[in-house]
């Protein structure tokens, strides 16, 4: 409607009239494009024309032009990870057949870099069940206390670590089962009772004497085999043996029975807790970390030994 | 006639409905199964009760249903405001994922819920009544298809319903912002066609000569929004009586017909369509013409042709091939100046009436909102790069730009057109009080800025975090050292979302007020449908 001049006396701003359009009272003006906003979209159109030529951009029949860069976002992957592989090779190589038992006193250097490489290992891996602060939870072992199910020396840690626990598919895992005292129907409700006040007796917390004392018996025919005579736990008895033998392999320990006379408890140490220790019995699983086990996922011999020695600087390695 | 044709349909609905109700396989189902039959067999009974009485003349605007919109919007709003605050501070306080209510209101039911109140409940009804409300204006038309716009209305209602008590109920093909199951998809389908239906019958009966640009962004929106539902969506459902589907693409190419509907959501849904409202609405409060025509078109054809390619930054460094990630990027950055075009077109438009934002809060609502535009509309070609996307990529700063898009841009320009409407859709003189505005926005703003800085701060944080090696390259944090280290921020942005809820609220009451409030002693020349020239 351009022959519509009703609005001719107006002019906006810039000195231009409206378009002579109205709906509704509003209007137009006919103001050109603002300058730096036409010249801004020129340069991101020419800067656009620009990087597709320089990196891949445009479909063809069959793929795509790959830019004169050469760029690829695989590539700048492959290449990042295959510059910190390089630098570390050295060290990788050294670690992956390194004699733990001895690292830290003789080769100190890659025992330094064990422990950085171990910590990521085991913030990627690990943390989610033993806590990024390793400090662990209910069920899941605290792995900065000195208390040791199936060992604390960095070969120990090694060998869980590699083989998992309670871990159909790997072959050497560590096993061992506890039996479901009342669910199995091996002893009686009040037998339960005894056994677990006497737990209490000697982990030093508030129990009936009496039940207690009658506990001792049952444990010393029942527990006792596996957790000690005084229920120091079966790593206490291998530990002496292993001195009496002069030597010990890092599979040493075959039940991994906890120590009942301390204060830490994996699944916790009240009376109801105990209780259903003794009646359920318990079956904590860790997965094989190994390549073996764990084809493509698995961590290398020398992450394996990295996060030992991780685990094991922690505060309670043996 | 229509009436008999009317009841013989909804009485068949409500009988196939309660047969897919006893057939159902799973409960999201069988319950919206029921809620279909409870709807149609009220229709039924209320259709029989009013069959053969007279319908009133259909005179002037139809403005009943843009009434009805403006009270869903305020409803959705705060209903969606409120769901967000909740899931702010479960993610800050874990433990607010209550045991007795997992698996209906934990975290993972609920996000969906939120983002689909806000953006398709209170953003998709503000858009269907603003719409309505402005081609009918700017046509100096009435709606076409007589009740089809209340069809429109209550069907858009039932499939927000549906929606909601499927993610609730856990029915979701595990699409982002295309959560609902096929069968919510094809009703959806169907509103929506009957949507473009009114919308484009009315402009095609306008009696103004030319198409208002208001109306070329609301088309646009609606075409389009059509084209990328319908293909995204395409599934096939497991079992008829079941609300499981099987989505037709796989692999790289379900991700990337995801991410080309998913951004293009934001393009034509969150951009777009309030674009459309911007075109109308600010002139309007500000009694002002538009700054230039000339931007008007070329940014509107700018827009529309480069948002669609935009879609594949949102893949930055997967499966998805370099190709297709540069052109995604390419095309967002020159997408820059053609999104700042709205947003210059919109402030400059106050060229002359710049005093008003001093003393009109409704025009300081729609001109932080251009603000709020502009900056996102920077961010967001900012964070397509991919050197940038590379930190900023599954960080709260994605959280943070989508807010400060949705609460400063979205929220705010709708708060004001619920302002300017409330008043003139039940003829009040005024709104029950101006200082209760500036309160809401006050609120809002300080709500957004909490909002987005913190997010800003937290999600720098975690990507440089997540990025850190030592010296000889390895990782330095566990990921759940940053979820540790995001804490406080979590907490601020908690109250940055409650402070936004308590703006909203008082709107409600505010519009509330004016409603109850006197009418207008001159009755409003809003209902003459009379071209302005």
């Amino acid at each position: 409607m351009s022959d519509h001049d009703k609005e001719t006396d107006k002019t906006s701003e810039q000195g231009y009239g409206t378009t002579g359009h109205s709906w509704d009272g509003i209007e137009e003006w006919n103001n050109p494009l603002p300058r730096w906003w036409v010249w801004t979209f020129y340069l991101t159109i020419i800067w656009g024309l620009g990087y597709t030529i320089a990196y891949p951009a445009w479909p063809l029949v069959q793929g795509a032009t790959a830019g004169l860069l050469g760029y690829s976002t695989r590539a700048q992957v492959a290449e990042e990870i295959a510059a910190v592989e390089t630098r570390n090779a050295e060290m990788v190589t050294r670690l992956s057949v390194a004699d733990l038992r001895t690292l830290a006193e003789e080769e100190p250097d890659l025992h330094d870099f064990a422990v950085n490489a171990g910590a990521s290992v085991f913030r990627a891996n690990c943390s989610q069940c033993h806590g990024s602060g390793a400090a662990g939870a209910t069920g899941f072992p605290n792995l900065i206390d000195d208390a040791w199910l199936w060992g604390g020396r960095i070969d120990e840690i090694a060998y869980t670590v590699t083989h998992g626990i309670r871990n159909e598919d790997a072959p050497g895992a560590r096993w061992s089962q506890m039996p479901a005292f009342g669910a199995d129907g091996i002893l009686t409700e009040e037998e339960i009772d005894q056994v677990v006040n006497h737990v209490l007796d000697i982990s030093g917390q508030e129990h009936d004497a009496e039940l207690a004392e009658a506990g001792a018996e049952l444990f010393a025919a029942n527990c006792a085999s596996c957790h000690g005579d005084a229920g120091q736990g079966s790593l206490a008895q291998t530990r002496q043996y292993q001195e009496e033998d002069g030597q010990y392999a890092p599979d040493d320990e075959l039940t991994g029975a906890p120590n009942l006379t301390d204060a830490i408890w994996l699944y916790g140490g009240d009376a109801e807790a105990i209780r259903q220790s003794v009646y359920n019995s318990r079956f904590g699983v860790m997965p094989a970390w190994s390549e073996e086990v764990r084809p493509g996922f698995g961590l290398t011999p020398a992450e394996i030994n990295a996060v030992a020695a991780y685990v094991h600087q922690l505060g309670g390695g043996e | 006639m229509w009436d008999w044709i009317k009841i013989a349909i909804l009485g068949l609905i409500a009988l196939f409905a309660a047969l897919a109700a006893n057939w159902a396989r799973d409960l999201a189902y069988q319950v919206h199964a029921l809620i279909v039959m409870a709807v149609a067999a009220g229709m039924f009974i209320w259709t029989i009760r009013t069959a053969g009485e007279p319908k009133p003349a259909e005179t002037g605007y139809s403005d009943g249903v843009i009434r009805a919109g403006v009270i869903a919007t305020t409803f959705w709003g705060i209903a969606g405001f409120l769901v967000g605050v909740f899931i702010a501070f479960q993610l800050a306080f874990p433990v607010l994922n209550f045991e007795w209510a997992e698996g209906y209101a934990n975290f993972g039911r609920l996000r969906p819920l939120h983002t689909s109140a806000v953006i398709f409940a209170f953003g998709g009804n503000a858009l269907l009544c603003t719409s309505f409300y402005v081609v009918q204006r700017t046509s100096a038309a009435r709606l076409w298809g007589g009740n089809t716009a209340w069809f429109v209305f209550w069907g858009y209602q039932l499939f927000i319903v549906l929606a909601a008590t499927g993610y609730l109920l856990g029915a979701t093909q595990s699409k982002e912002y295309a959560e609902p199951e096929w069968y919510v998809d094809l009703w959806l389908t169907v509103v929506w066609l009957a949507y473009l239906a009114v919308f484009l019958g009315t402009i095609i009966k306008r009696k103004e000569p030319h198409i208002y640009v208001a109306n070329w962004f609301y088309l646009a929106f609606i075409v389009t929004v059509a084209m990328l539902h319908v293909v995204n969506n395409l599934s096939i459902p497991v079992s008829i009586f079941g609300a499981k589907s099987v989505q037709v693409f796989a692999g790289v190419q379900d991700a990337m017909t995801q991410w080309w509907y998913g951004h293009n959501a934001v393009g034509f849904f969150l951009t777009a369509g309030f674009l459309g409202m911007m075109y109308y609405f600010v002139p309007k409060q500000a009694g002002r013409p538009v700054y230039s025509y000339k931007l008007s078109i070329i940014h509107f054809w700018a827009l529309i042709f480069l948002y669609i390619w935009a879609g594949p930054h949102h893949l930055h460094y997967t499966a998805l091939p370099d190709w297709a990630s540069t052109l995604g990027m390419v095309f967002s950055v020159i997408l820059w100046m053609p999104s700042w075009g709205g947003m210059i077109n919109g402030l400059m438009t106050l060229q002359g009436a710049w005093d008003k934002i001093r003393t009109d809060p409704i025009i300081r609502m729609f001109v932080i909102s251009l603000g709020f535009y502009g900056m996102s509309t920077f961010e967001g070609p900012m964070m397509s790069i991919r050197a940038v996307n590379s930190l900023s990529h599954y960080t709260d700063w994605t959280i943070g730009h989508v807010h400060s898009g949705a609460l400063g841009w979205n929220g705010m320009i709708t708060f004001a057109c619920l302002y300017f409407l409330t008043p003139r859709l039940w003829n009040r003189e005024r709104l029950y009080s101006l200082s209760a505005v500036n309160w809401h926005f006050w609120l809002a703003t300080i709500g957004i800025v909490l909002y987005a800085a913190s997010m800003w701060v937290t999600g720098i944080m975690e990507g440089l975090m997540w990025r850190e090696v030592d010296a000889n390259g390895f990782l330095v944090n566990s990921f759940a050292d940053t979820v540790a280290a995001k804490f406080p921020m979590y907490v601020l942005r908690g109250l940055g979302g409650v402070l936004y809820l308590t703006g909203a609220l008082i709107m409600a009451w505010n519009l509330w007020m004016t409603v109850r409030g006197q009418k207008a002693v001159q009755p409003s020349a809003t209902g003459a449908a009379t071209p302005a020239e």
